[in-house]
């Protein structure tokens, strides 16, 4: 095992130090270097999607980078969507559609959104339904994901 | 304001939107990291268990007299083989737990449990059916000859005769590929030794805390007292979360030897091939017709390979039992014989998954009615119209008592939802064109909410059929009701408080619901068989008449009003057709602190506890499926997906749809894309999620779903459970209509999954050029 290395970034805004191992991936130094347990993990090899966080405002697999690569990026997480009390509208929608049953893809699903709607707030929905295929939903079949991302981006463009 | 029926969105959401529910793998910081060494043959002795001498690891000697799990059913037919909580000197399935290291981080575990060397003396194994067996095929357990372990049979009196009478007769075997439920969130536990008390509270991703309590306590040889379980967000089960694993019993084991906290995180490879496995079947039936295309009589053969152990509690006779009591479904059959075996092999065991056999039998049984219309003449939907059932109660051919549904009215209306002429003038039209659609229909019946007598009639030892709930109304007059069952992810807590909220009279914000924690809750069975929202609905909704009864006695002493004049609506007791009420919180505070006045409830006060144990509940649903199948490549698109559900009583239809929608999913998965590989040796290919086909949304269609509501009596709720019904019925609509898409080649499907290569095989057997 290699000497711990100290990391830097900034974390839902908050300006972050952590030291980890080189080997710490990005999901594990979220969930136990930084406390944020929102942050799932559901195969740690890249297809579930579940660990899904932004990464200065790209969707990353966080289970596939490793906290090192991290080193002065702005990394968003699920936990920094809602203003305080107030939900994301994604959230809201989700809340509000029924888009999550166990929650454990969901903030994965949040995150990934988020990424889609910023990029192209008027996306259409088949391109949608082909960019949400990035993650597995084990108890939705999707139908509420997509009719709360639907909501949310009409929403947004209010 | 009435709640039940209203699409109320959940009180679990909020916080799981926000990244703070807590699942179990959340719990483990600052735990030490238990890392189990899994075997990597499927079949033979172990010589030698090797570790360096700075790394201690727990075998099953160091374990010592912890007992093995053995699972038991009160049948002579049914062989009761025990798994130990770590290989003892032989390995029996790729994954097998031998041995487990603790270290300080998950990292330093699997450095850990990397330096552990196994010597295994390997041996064939037998994977498959027709290994397993095969004369004088090795045996997986001695004690169970022939691998079998559960041999069941049915049989009525004249079911020679009626196939003698047959106007034809259909006859076919059937393949149902392994699958895995492969819940969002793999299995885990945290284990956390309190040195003040010497208890252990276990959080574990579990569908069934008391019962956990009271295995690894038997397995460990302690009293109950000193293990507490606790379920928190469980990231889904589908089943795979039900049983007793070893993994948990070697959790609480070390915690207690080490007296610290331990965390056990399964891995998705672990997950995949080391959990529980589902549906590996092949069914071979023959169905008898009259000329009328009546059927008279049904005899299969079941054969289930169950792996190499039996789950606990419900064993390995789950699925074979499944499929001899259900297999007519909600069909009439006079005549019916049944053989349904168990067979042992050297594959990861099987345990009950969504649907427990019905997505498969379903999948027969809609095969073999599209046959037989074939051959008769007839066209799908009149050969269902003749061998529905619609009086009712019906009792089956085997036993088993369906109480009123809407077997016909769900398939009339799905088919007016479709319009099938519409849809054949359309199919002609592109097969004129060279594309290839097919319809596909699934009519079935779905028991919902067993209660004890299903599990006495398959003689389950642990018969887990009631539920019990307890609601107490505190001080300021919020209510808690605390409950036996124990979610996974599908919303009872949201669901249980409208029906409480609808029954006392009060909000639903005011309820709060507490699941899945052996110290909090009274003993119950947890989540499985779409019996939660059946019969924890039914307990609260007792225990609520029953508080609601004492809520009015209080309030009428306090108005000076007969009881019977009291009414409870909107939290606010009040005499009916006045303006005289009282909040219910001066109503609760003066119950507890002035109980003088209240002579006659003093004993019990606001608290009530009820039990609900029904005998079931029949839900049921006709999928429809058009599908395009591509020739070319074996690609099926599924166009268009309707489901007509009769679930009874929709308590919260959002809630009740999300279930359909995700049933449904896995469902397709079945039929298309999901299972489980082993080669030869019995290793597993299909080890990550990149090899086994779990779907996105790419390949899930809209799902159309239409609502009929048969008020049964067999439930108190009038509501039917709708766990599994999306599973059961999806396969079979769209095996028949990859079918129906290919029957101008003269290609039927007779297995599942169906992928594009086995299509194209199948086609270029029919001796079609496909490319």
């Amino acid at each position: 095992m290699s000497e711990r290395q100290n990391v830097t970034f900034t974390v839902n805004g908050e300006k972050r130090v952590i030291r980890v191992e080189p080997r710490r991936s990005l999901a594990d130094a979220l969930r136990e270097d930084c406390g944020l347990t929102g942050t799932h993990l559901g195969c740690e090899h890249g297809v579930c999607g579940a660990c899904t966080v932004l990464l200065d405002d790209q969707p990353v697999r966080s289970c596939l980078m490793f906290a090192v690569q991290a080193e002065g990026t702005r990394v968003r997480t699920v936990e920094g969507l809602a203003d305080g009390d107030k939900l994301h509208p994604l959230q809201q929608a989700f809340w509000d559609h029924h888009g999550l049953q166990c929650g454990f893809c969901t903030p994965g699903f949040l995150m990934l959104a988020v990424s889609i709607l910023e990029l192209d707030p008027d996306i259409a929905e088949p391109e949608l339904r082909e960019a949400l295929s990035s993650n597995l939903c084990r108890c939705t079949g999707y139908q509420n994901i997509l009719k709360s991302v639907l909501a949310a981006a009409a929403e947004m463009r209010k | 304001m009435r709640w039940v029926g209203r699409p109320l969105p959940r009180y679990e959401d909020p916080v799981l939107l926000q990244g703070r529910g807590r699942y179990t793998a959340d719990l483990a910081q600052g735990a030490r990291i238990l890392r189990f060494v899994r075997s990597p043959v499927a079949r033979g002795r172990i010589l030698a268990v090797n570790a360096p001498p700075e790394v201690p690891i727990v075998t099953v000697a160091v374990l010592g007299d912890v007992k093995p799990i053995c699972p038991r059913l009160d049948r002579p037919d049914y062989v009761a083989v025990a798994q130990p909580i770590l290989a003892r000197d032989r390995v029996t399935y790729v994954g097998e737990p031998i041995a487990a290291v603790i270290a300080d981080t998950a990292a330093e575990a699997e450095d850990l449990a990397e330096q552990v060397t196994v010597e295994i003396e390997a041996e064939t194994p037998v994977v498959t059916l027709d290994q397993a067996l095969a004369p004088g095929a090795p045996l997986v357990h001695d004690m169970a000859a022939e691998n079998t372990l559960i041999d069941a049979r049915f049989e009525t009196s004249d079911v020679a005769a009626a196939f003698a009478a047959a106007h034809q007769v259909v006859e076919f075997t059937f393949t149902s590929g392994r699958q895995a439920a492969a819940p969002l969130e793999a299995r885990g536990a945290v284990a956390a030794f309190d040195p003040a008390t010497g208890r252990v509270t276990l959080s574990a991703s579990t569908q069934m805390p008391h019962l956990l309590r009271t295995g690894i306590a038997d397995a460990l040889g302690i009293p109950e007292s000193e293990l507490r379980v606790i379920a928190p967000e469980v990231g889904g089960g589908f089943g795979q979360k039900m049983a007793l694993i070893p993994e948990y019993v070697v959790a609480v084991w070390a915690a207690r030897h080490f007296a610290c906290t331990v965390a056990w995180i399964e891995d998705r490879l672990e997950n995949l091939t080391a959990s529980f496995h589902a549906r590996d079947q092949r069914l071979h039936l023959r169905g008898a017709y009259d000329a009328d295309g009546r059927l008279l009589a049904i005899d299969t053969d079941v054969l289930c390979n169950v792996g190499a152990y039996s789950n606990f509690p419900a064993t390995c006779g789950v699925e074979p039992l499944m499929a001899l009591a259900d297999m007519p479904g909600p069909y009439q059959v006079p005549e019916y014989r049944a053989r349904a075996r168990g067979v042992a092999s050297n594959t990861c065991p099987m345990a009950p998954y969504r649907g427990v056999s019905r997505p498969v039998i379903t999948a027969v049984v809609e095969r073999l009615m599209d046959c037989a219309a074939a051959r008769l003449g007839l066209d799908a939907l009149e050969i269902r119209r003749r061998n529905l059932t619609s009086d009712f109660p019906h009792t089956s051919v085997t036993g088993v008592v369906q109480d009123p549904g809407s077997y016909r009215e769900a398939m009339e209306a799905a088919a007016r939802v479709v319009d099938i002429a519409q849809f054949r003038a359309r199919q002609k039209t592109a097969r004129a064109e060279g594309r290839w659609l097919g319809l596909g229909i699934s009519v079935f019946a779905e028991r919902t909410g067993p209660g004890t007598p299903a599990f006495e009639a398959r003689r389950m030892v642990i018969n887990p059929g009631f539920e019990r709930v307890e609601l107490v109304m505190d001080p300021s007059g919020f209510l808690e009701a605390r409950i036996g069952s124990s979610p996974h992810g599908q919303g009872l807590k949201t669901s249980l408080a409208q029906l409480i909220a609808d029954e006392i009279g009060i909000a639903p914000a005011e309820i709060r619901v507490v699941a899945g924690d052996t110290d909090r809750c009274p003993y119950g069975w947890g989540t499985f068989a779409s019996r939660s929202l059946v019969i924890a609905g039914g307990a609260c909704k007792l225990a609520a008449a029953t508080l609601r009864e004492r809520l009015q006695a209080v309030a009428s002493q306090i108005l000076e009003a007969a009881a019977s004049d009291i009414e409870i609506s909107d939290g606010r007791a009040f005499v009916r057709g006045t303006d005289l009420g009282v909040e219910m919180r001066q109503l609760a505070r003066a119950t507890y602190h002035q109980s003088h006045r209240f002579p006659a409830i003093a004993e019990t006060g606001l608290s009530t506890v009820a039990t609900y144990d029904p005998y079931g509940t029949f839900s049921n649903a006709c999928h429809v499926a058009i599908v395009a199948v591509d020739i070319a490549t074996g690609q099926v698109e599924i166009e268009r997906f309707v489901v007509v559900e009769d679930a009874g009583r929709l308590i919260n239809p959002m809630i009740v749809e999300g279930q359909i929608h995700g049933g449904v999913a896995q469902g397709i998965a079945n039929a298309l894309y999901e299972k489980v590989v082993y080669d030869d040796g019995g290793n597993i290919s299909t080890g990550s999620l990149a090899d086994y086909l779990v779907p996105t949304m790419a390949e899930i269609p809209k799902l159309e779903i239409h609502h009929l509501e048969t008020l049964t009596e067999a439930s108190v709720t009038g509501a039917k459970g709708v766990g599994e019904g999306g599973t059961i019925g999806a396969p079979a609509a769209v095996l028949n209509a990859v079918s129906d898409a290919l029957a101008p080649f003269g290609v039927g499907i007779f297995e599942m999954p169906i992928t594009p290569q086995r299509i194209l095989q199948l086609l270029r057997e029919a001796g079609c050029e496909t490319q």
